[in-house]
């Protein structure tokens, strides 16, 4: 295999407070090749975004990245200044957010973000910027878009709006675009079309996509690859289909228990007790234990990373290895 | 329906936005001036037994939090009567009132509905003292005892609400509505801002209390997977009107209403097989605008089965099988004396003709 597009190793990412340091991202490696889907998943608080906003720069101050590098192409963009950051983002990575009218600017036409955007990164006449743009707003489904670029977005419905803003992402035709609970707003009718529509991009355009979710179920229709984030670590990672179906981390077979869809109707669901712990005083060794069913005193002590083909694990007693 | 522990007969709600000055002066002056108002609920019939469970679905916009208002008396309806064990929920005239203590409501996001400078024994002693549930003195056993019964520790009365998580925060919601011992709870969205691991656990605990309590749960959720884990029928809204209603694994196993449908085949399902191909039917279209719905059967413009009927006439919500109804002119029935004849999936775009 080629080497991979995105090579991340030991992320470290973290905020100063005057309650003490918070370690939201706890050194996190990861891999995406060329045209994969990487599924990141987590709940609130595990470090899925800031992972996310870490790869292209976005970590706002006093916030930093201590430790770890980002390769892209083999090339280290941690720490990189800005103006040579502004030429990879939204050219070579780019993003899409979950509250799409948080990322469109209310004043100006849709048309005429479009536009600046595309002129960040090329020379482009106004008549050919606006020709890109209209094939652009075509390629995700929106209606009559030569009509649709001079509307505002509060003229557009959730759907709408998110789909300009997968348009933009995608205007410079991307290498990676990381999608960040794109379809967590939006209602089941639309996040359908959204997840079809976005999976067909990936694969004509060749983009890879790192589409961050606390949804397992959107995941796995999504994503070729899984990682399982827990208190700003990646806990298991493989191949998604293989990975639910048989985790291998006991907070991965929580998540799955978790869910409604699995258990039998109006039967307890196998709920993890317990919170997640505050990313400001993470317990020494693995920060599942306290509210783990394996836990044993030795998972005080830093669990060993295991690698088993294409998946690997943090857990003293993975599931389903025998010793 | 009256035979219904809850009942909500031929409810409506419409919001009419304030005019802009400038059309008000206009109207002053006698000048025409179109008002136009969303019929956020439209004729609404519903009833729940009592000990029932009810999910009420529907995506943003259906109208599903704006009747489970109504049906736990914090908001007046415009049109039509709702009742508990046959009592009215609120009084009539200019500025309605509720007049019971029966139904309770818990909240999607339980912070907005907490006092923050209020200790959590107090918030949940309010409402019992005032209703003389319990005396003063009694009051802090009393709320000891509720928090030890949504599973949090009793010792918590002197604290803060932010000094809680999201999931126990729900859980103060769920205790101080249960302290005023109502018949009915009315949850809109209980879970949808907890994470996995601890919406579970709050669906765990609406199990437990239903079985302890004998409580009559109005469950608002869009959340199909949550709705058939814990309800025993199901009602699927559309932009202010129930589409279709039944026992929760009959509809979810062969729903009748082309939108249920559609709104199943949406839901995302884990995918446990490599190289599954994983396709959504979603639904063509986007959801109307409330201000202006379109005529007929609402849903007949992103229907695959829309015939012209459905532009013109408004299908009423009728018996399909034992114990369901659904809003469609050509909607499936096992039920032969009520349409005479039984119109099968197959003749569903012919239009099976039906007079009732």
């Amino acid at each position: 295999m080629s080497a991979p597009l995105l090579d991340v190793s030991g992320l470290e990412t973290q905020f100063p407070t005057r309650d003490g340091v918070v370690r939201a991202v706890n050194g996190v490696s990861f891999t995406v090749n060329r045209g994969e889907i990487l599924g990141l998943v987590g709940e609130s608080g595990s470090g899925k975004s800031v992972t996310g906003f870490s790869l292209i720069g976005l970590v706002d101050a006093p916030g930093r990245i201590a430790a770890g590098s980002v390769k892209l192409d083999g090339r280290d963009i941690v720490g990189l200044p800005n103006d040579e950051l502004r030429a990879i983002r939204g050219k070579r990575i780019s993003m899409v957010f979950q509250d799409p009218s948080m990322t469109l600017n209310p004043v100006l036409t849709v048309g005429d973000q479009m536009l600046l955007a595309l002129r960040a990164h090329e020379r482009i006449s106004a008549g050919d910027g606006r020709r890109r743009c209209v094939a652009a707003l075509e390629q995700v489904g929106i209606p009559d878009p030569g009509r649709r670029l001079d509307s505002y977005p509060h003229q557009f419905s959730g759907g709408m709006r998110q789909r300009v803003a997968i348009a933009i992402a995608l205007l410079h035709k991307p290498d990676l675009v990381i999608a960040d609970e794109p379809t967590t707003a939006l209602d089941v009718s639309i996040q359908a079309q959204i997840l079809t529509e976005m999976k067909a991009l990936a694969r004509d355009t060749g983009t890879a996509m790192i589409w961050i979710s606390h949804d397992l179920a959107t995941v796995s229709s999504m994503a070729d690859r899984i990682a399982v984030m827990y208190a700003g670590r990646i806990v298991e990672s493989g191949p998604t289909a293989t990975v639910l179906r048989d985790p291998r981390h006991p907070y991965t077979r929580g998540l799955l228990d978790s869910l409604p869809a699995i258990a039998q109707a109006g039967e307890d669901l196998a709920s993890i007790p317990g919170t997640t712990p505050s990313l400001l005083k993470l317990p020494p060794g693995c920060p599942f234990a306290p509210r783990c069913p394996r836990a044993q005193p030795v998972c005080a002590n830093e669990p060993p990373l295991a690698v088993e083909g294409d998946r690997t694990f943090l857990c003293h007693f993975p599931l389903g290895v025998r010793a | 329906m009256t035979d219904g522990f809850v009942t909500a007969s031929g409810v409506s709600r419409h919001f009419t936005p304030s005019l802009p000055l400038g059309e008000r002066i206009v109207a002053a002056f006698g000048g025409a001036v179109e008002r136009r108002s969303v019929r956020a609920v439209d004729q609404v019939d519903l009833s729940l037994r009592k000990g029932e469970a009810l999910g009420l679905v529907g995506e943003s916009g259906c109208g599903k939090t704006t009747l489970g208002r109504m049906i736990a008396g914090i908001l007046p309806p415009s049109d039509g009567a709702l009742a508990i064990a046959g009592e009215p929920v609120m009084t009539c005239g200019a500025s309605p009132r509720k007049t019971t203590t029966r139904v309770q409501m818990v909240f999607q996001d339980p912070f907005a509905s907490l006092d923050p400078r209020m200790r959590i024994g107090d918030a949940l002693a309010e409402g019992p003292i005032h209703h003389g549930l319990v005396s003063k003195a009694g009051a802090v056993a009393y709320v000891r005892d509720w928090l030890g019964q949504v599973g949090l520790e009793p010792d918590y009365v002197s604290r803060y609400p932010h000094q809680f998580s999201g999931g126990q925060r729900q859980r103060v919601a769920i205790a101080r509505a249960l302290a005023m011992r109502p018949d009915v709870l009315v949850c809109d969205e209980p879970v949808a801002s907890l994470d996995v691991s601890i919406q579970a656990q709050i669906i765990n605990l609406f199990l437990k209390l239903r079985r302890e309590l004998d409580l009559t749960l109005l469950f608002i959720s869009h959340d199909l997977g949550v709705v058939r884990h814990l309800c025993d029928r199901v009602a699927i809204m559309y932009l202010g009107r129930i589409v279709e209603e039944g026992p929760t694994h009959e509809v979810y196993a062969d729903p009748r209403h082309p939108y249920t449908q559609a709104l199943l085949d949406s839901v995302p399902k884990l995918v446990l097989e490599e190289g599954a191909e994983v396709r959504f039917k979603p639904i063509q279209g986007e959801l109307p605008s409330p201000l202006a719905p379109p005529p007929g059967c609402h849903f007949h413009l992103r229907c695959p089965f829309a015939a012209e009927r459905c532009a013109v006439e408004r299908p009423t919500l009728r018996p399909v099988a034992t114990g369901r109804r659904a809003a469609c002119h050509f909607a499936k029935t096992d039920l032969n004396i009520i349409t005479g004849s039984s119109s099968s999936p197959a003749v569903i775009a012919s239009g099976a003709k039906q007079s009732s």
